[in-house]
């Protein structure tokens, strides 16, 4: 059969079952979109703004653990998305992203939109490739998919000349469904078994005991392995800003999220562990604080991840275990039933110093009558939601308390950047988790600063019909700038005021949606209640003015020791 | 410490930029590069020399291994090897030095493969620190121009970088 290389590109796509395309069309890509036009079973999602369409697309692979797809044309096309496309690679998303190249004939011309756009993604994509002869085509979107998803997923990129999808060229169907094997990539998915009993033996042996659980949980769909395994050994757990919802909240093993902003009780318990299991997680800078003070006190850390790259990078581990995470504790878990029953009295005075950690109530907060305080504002939205909701944020104050008040119960129902920081995401990674799960409650927790960099989306929704709510704590800073100005910089707030801020009632019915302001704090709840069961089935803007002085506790000072922590105020 | 790190990669367009970009992102050192197809003209074979702590070699490594087009990564100051630099020299060969030039090559087992009235070009294969002695044995001041290759390496025995 002879296909075009448009269409070589839609026979791939179904054949990865691909639902949605998030994009934006352009010059270089018309030939894509003709073929796009021409075809059922893809939906193409026109956003406003190419960062959104792959925010979108990667706010869909998170929400479903399926491969995102984006489209965007060549030159600004590209451009525009890298942010997210390096957003993706910080959070190892699998996605897709397709984009239009000047034709063969004209690249290194400085055609009209041309740039060198595997050069310029090179250095945030886990691969990527430029497409030159159309016959190279199928084989290469098949590479990419299985690259996007396989191993650490991240995103790829396939840069597709126009002239390439204009040309034609004989197709064998069989090469999406043959086996691909590289010779180049061989991701290792279980754990050798020396290691994994050497782990079984040191977790059994611990006095304190604690688990460190990362992303790499969530991305491997393990989150019942791992809470089989805390409960089997019955050990504390920590679940990272990525790795939230990878293990009940409910828990009475859990101890909150650990880090810069990380509970009281699960940064001692870090400190002060003797074994740290460390699943799918990376030891970032946020999470252990100080390298020095960490290493400060003795412990044996196990480790379990994927990439190799990623064990012993900032901190030496004791027992390396590579492998797919979920692999991985099924192996354990096989292990540790096989043998003796732990012995509770090993860790009984863990855990007496554990509840003495946790009563001092480091997310208590003052209440208010007269000002609506943020955390008081997730609170209800827990509440109301019943923990089922997808909640997306964005980057600064109102994503970690977000992360530390909305206690999530399952997997994949928290969508935040947490590698790169991308304010912006928020509205886009709704849009694609509303997509895939149509019948949800979606929600997009935000702030003034992070809803603006990507505001023209609200379009896009009003052309989409998703009806996601939007909470907004407006405190008319850029929050978390204006706590790190107030706590290191002299109080000046170089930056950091936002003035001119629009009427966000008024901007989102002007794109056709419900708009709602909240002054007070006796009005969340109605209005929260008006949002998502009222207009249940529409967008609603939700503009909460919060407390402007309020800051994010407990915090690790940046360069400081895990138990450096800065308690509220109040508690001190 | 220095180490020589031995790499086979697939012979595609961009594969050497993913390699030197990785090492400028991350703040490797590179002291010398060298990439050539092998007798298999799909893969390329790579020798780096860098430097760096134990931790930051084994990073180095991870890393590269990484890099989906990397098919083999092994570090030759693990194994007994052989490392060789070609070096190129254009020295001006005139009077008295004309005569010292032809002895100083042939001491170093030096070859001259191009001979001028005013001068030589010299070819000199060897490790890195026999051709840094030989540069340093002649005059500063009778070197026209000098190009190195960096090195390239290879396992002793019967030990093979294969895919």
């Amino acid at each position: 059969m002879t296909l075009t290389g448009a269409e070589i590109l839609i026979k791939c796509l179904h054949h990865e079952k691909t639902e949605y395309v998030f994009g934006y069309p352009g010059g270089a890509v018309l030939f894509l979109y003709d073929a796009l036009f021409q075809q059922d079973g893809i939906r193409h999602v026109l956003v406003r703004h190419e960062q959104a369409a792959v925010h979108a697309a990667d706010g869909y692979a998170r929400s479903t653990g399926k491969t995102g797809v984006a489209l965007v044309t060549s030159g600004p096309g590209a451009t525009n998305a890298v942010t997210g496309i390096a957003t993706a690679y910080y959070d190892s998303i699998p996605i897709v992203v397709i984009s239009g190249q000047v034709a063969t004939a004209f690249i290194g011309q400085d055609a009209f939109q041309e740039v060198d756009t595997v050069g310029v993604t090179r250095p945030c994509v886990k691969h990527n490739f430029l497409v030159r002869d159309v016959r190279d085509l199928a084989l290469t979107l098949k590479k990419a998919f299985y690259l996007a998803r396989s191993g650490r997923p991240g995103p790829v990129v396939v840069d597709i000349p126009k002239d390439v999808s204009a040309a034609a060229c004989e197709f064998d169907e069989n090469v999406f469904s043959t086996e691909l094997s590289m010779r180049s990539y061989n991701p290792v998915i279980r754990g050798h078994h020396g290691q994994i009993k050497k782990a079984a033996q040191m977790l059994l042996e611990a006095r304190r005991p604690m688990i460190y659980a990362g992303g790499g949980v969530v991305l491997s769909d393990s989150a019942e392995e791992l809470t089989r395994l805390a409960r089997l050994l019955n050990v504390p757990v920590t679940t990272t800003l990525m790795g939230l919802g990878g293990f009940p909240a409910s828990d009475k093993r859990y101890l909150g999220m650990p880090g810069m902003h990380g509970t009281y009780e699960a940064n001692m318990s870090m400190h002060h562990s003797d074994v740290l299991l460390a699943i799918g997680a990376r030891f970032d800078d946020r999470v252990i604080g100080n390298v020095e003070h960490f290493a400060s006190e003795q412990r044996k850390i196990i480790h379990i991840d994927v990439d190799p790259a990623s064990i012993s990078k900032r901190v030496k581990v004791d027992t390396p275990i590579v492998g797919n995470v979920k692999d991985v504790l099924e192996q354990l878990i096989r292990q540790l039933e096989s043998g003796a029953a732990p012995n509770p009295a090993n860790t009984a005075e863990w855990w007496k110093r554990i509840e003495e950690w946790r009563t001092r109530q480091c997310l208590a907060y003052k209440p208010s009558t007269e000002l609506i305080k943020p955390q008081f504002v997730i609170q209800k939205l827990l509440e109301i939601t019943g923990g089922e909701a997808i909640i997306t944020s964005d980057v600064g104050q109102h994503q970690m308390w977000t992360a530390q008040y909305y206690r999530f119960e399952q997997p994949r129902r928290w969508l935040n950047s947490g590698g790169l920081g991308t304010m912006g995401v928020g509205l886009p990674y709704a849009m694609g988790a509303q997509l895939a799960h149509p019948g949800k409650t979606v929600a997009c927790v935000t702030g003034e600063g992070s809803i603006q960099m990507n505001i023209q989306e609200l379009s896009t929704c009003r052309q989409f019909r998703l009806p996601i709510k939007i909470c907004l704590l407006n405190n008319r800073y850029l929050g978390m700038v204006r706590q790190w100005q107030q706590m290191f910089h002299g109080q000046r707030y170089s930056g950091s005021y936002m003035d001119s801020l629009p009427d966000f009632v008024k901007l989102a019915e002007a794109y056709g949606h419900v708009g709602i302001r909240v002054d007070k704090p006796g009005d969340v709840e109605a209005a929260l209640r008006e949002a998502f069961t009222t207009h249940k089935n529409e967008l609603v803007f939700l503009d909460f003015q919060i407390d402007r002085s309020e800051n994010v506790y407990p915090m690790v000072p940046g360069g400081k020791g895990l138990t450096e922590m800065v308690l509220p105020a109040e508690e001190l | 410490m220095r180490h020589v790190i031995s790499l086979l990669i697939e012979n595609e367009s961009g594969a050497l930029s993913r390699v030197s970009g990785l090492f400028s992102a991350r703040g490797y050192n590179i002291e010398s590069l060298t990439v050539a197809p092998t007798e298999d003209a799909s893969m390329s074979r790579m020798t780096l020399v860098t430097g760096g702590s134990d931790d930051v070699i084994e990073q180095i490594t991870k890393q590269l291994n990484k890099l989906v087009d990397v098919i083999k990564v092994t570090d030759l100051n693990e194994m007994p090897s052989i490392e060789r630099e070609l070096l190129l020299l254009k020295v001006r060969a005139t009077g008295a030095a004309r005569e010292e030039m032809k002895r100083m090559a042939d001491i170093f087992r030096a070859r001259i493969i191009d001979v001028t009235e005013a001068s030589y070009i010299i070819e000199l294969t060897g490790s890195q620190k026999k051709l840094d002695a030989f540069l340093a044995a002649i005059d500063p001041a009778l070197v026209a121009e000098a190009v190195r290759s960096g090195a390239c390496g290879m396992a002793r025995g019967e030990r093979v970088l294969k895919p």
